[in-house]
């Protein structure tokens, strides 16, 4: 199990007009963990992640994917070793839940029947009915189902890597907590190493197995959960305060 | 004599004209579109590109159609053969709203979408053809529709240059202060504005991606 797949090394990203977005970041994802990358808006946690599947190159530093450094991977090859859930989803809107699931093997040259054997097998895997879901648009699906179709196009290919940027960011809290609970009973019979971002501190130590947390283009410190919330550092200390606030109220209630 | 019986009395002189109308307008539309749609694309991927393209698209559509037609005709090749003329002065025009609509369409896809097809791994490529101009056709299309009608009436002008066409009548009409020779270039050309505007829109719906 300790085997280092993704490293940070000194990495940082500035916007070609010189702004610093990330900053001298260094840590390693061992395989099969899942790593949240816990942070206020724009404290570099997406950046942190686009620079993982080359969708930007670090100015400084490295990042290193299974030992090598992404600029020496063909940028097409790795994005399709890792994959990648937004909370938009980005679905295509013009084609059904299918095509979008099997785009990925589809590109990859998959045959035929083994691609629509997966697209079924992916939908029953993120619990939606493939006889009922498999012909439908993104339109006509509720925002949680989205969210799962995104998931199951993410893991078409079966790839080793999964970055997920706000996954449930934009669903209410109920479809939220329900498709949460199904994500970890996924993680935990998948064992994929799983990068995701948030800014939810319940959501970043439910779900992770560690805890990166940034602020301002930074690493702060690195945590397991239960390490977090004992933290003395100020910011881990100020995201525990603000849990036990919520717990204060939920047993005065 | 009726309009309707000076119709059916020239009506093979009528459906010729109409023949070459249909022909200048389509080769002149083929035309626009690959260019103009290549162009628009180009718009939306360097918007540095946005003013002089659009820019020299915006002036050609200022120049008065007859004054084009004269300037294009000392041009060597061009102004050997009257439909060759008129066929790219009329493409000149069609090119703005086309270029304009393609370069719309294209920068109005969903970021995200874009952002996950990139992060998926599609090339460059796969996302232009799979993704971003599948999404935009309804909005080109749009384009093509507004770049037709206005093309089909600008046709009319070729016959100055003794291309043909519905225009024929129309000149013809005018020197002989004939109001039916005039309507029976008029008519057609209307008509067949009203009818590509029509087929042109449906097919936009059609093709509109659900969202």
């Amino acid at each position: 199990m300790n085997e280092t797949i993704i490293e940070f090394r000194g990495a940082g990203y500035r916007l070609p007009t010189g702004q610093p977005l990330l900053s001298n970041v260094s840590f390693a994802i061992e395989r099969g963990e899942t790593l949240v990358l816990l942070g206020r808006s724009g404290a570099g946690k997406t950046t942190a992640l686009r620079l993982i599947n080359r969708l930007a190159d670090p100015n400084e530093g490295e990042v290193l994917i299974e030992g090598r450094r992404t600029t020496e991977w063909d940028a097409i090859a790795l994005r399709r070793h890792i994959g990648y859930v937004i909370q938009e989803t980005g679905l295509f809107p013009h084609y059904t839940v299918e095509k979008n699931v099997s785009l990925v093997p589809r590109l990859e040259g998959w045959p035929g029947p083994r691609i629509h054997a997966r697209a079924e097998e992916l939908l029953a895997l993120v619990g939606l009915d493939p006889s009922l879901f498999l012909k439908r648009y993104p339109h006509e699906l509720s925002g949680g189902q989205r969210q799962r179709v995104g998931v199951a196009r993410a893991l078409a290919a079966d790839p080793p890597i999964l970055l997920m940027d706000e996954p449930f960011g934009a669903l209410d809290p109920l479809t939220r907590a329900e498709i949460r609970a199904e994500f970890q009973a996924l993680q935990r019979r998948l064992g994929k190493t799983i990068v995701i971002v948030t800014h939810d501190t319940s959501e970043a130590l439910l779900l992770g197995t560690r805890i990166a947390l940034m602020e301002a283009g930074e690493l702060k410190g690195l945590y397991s959960p239960s390490e977090f919330l004992h933290s003395k550092e100020p910011v881990a200390a100020a995201y525990a305060a603000q849990l036990r606030a919520l717990e204060g109220f939920e047993r005065g209630g | 004599m009726t309009v309707t019986q000076f119709f059916s009395q020239h009506a093979n002189e009528i459906l010729q004209a109409t023949v070459e109308h249909v022909w200048i307008v389509a080769a002149t539309m083929l035309l626009a579109v690959a260019i103009g749609v290549p162009l628009g694309i180009a718009v939306a991927r360097r918007p540095w590109l946005s003013k002089p393209i659009l820019g020299t698209a915006n002036v050609a559509e200022t120049i008065p159609s007859l004054a084009l037609l004269g300037f294009l005709l000392p041009v060597p090749w061009l102004g050997d053969r009257a439909d060759r003329l008129t066929i790219t002065a009329l493409t000149l025009y069609a090119l703005l709203p086309i270029i304009r609509n393609t370069a719309a369409g294209i920068t109005g896809v969903d970021p995200a979408v874009r952002e996950a097809a990139r992060g998926m791994g599609l090339t460059p490529r796969q996302i232009l053809f799979q993704v971003e101009l599948p999404l935009s056709v309804s909005t080109i299309l749009a384009g093509v529709r507004v770049a037709t009608v206005l093309t089909i009436g600008v046709a009319t002008i070729a016959a100055a240059v003794g291309a043909g066409g519905l225009g024929e009548f129309i000149f013809r009409g005018l020197a002989m202060v004939n109001n039916q020779l005039i309507l029976a270039g008029a008519i057609p050309a209307a008509v067949l504005a009203l009818g590509a505007d029509f087929l042109l829109s449906v097919m936009e719906r059609a093709l509109r991606p659900a969202r």
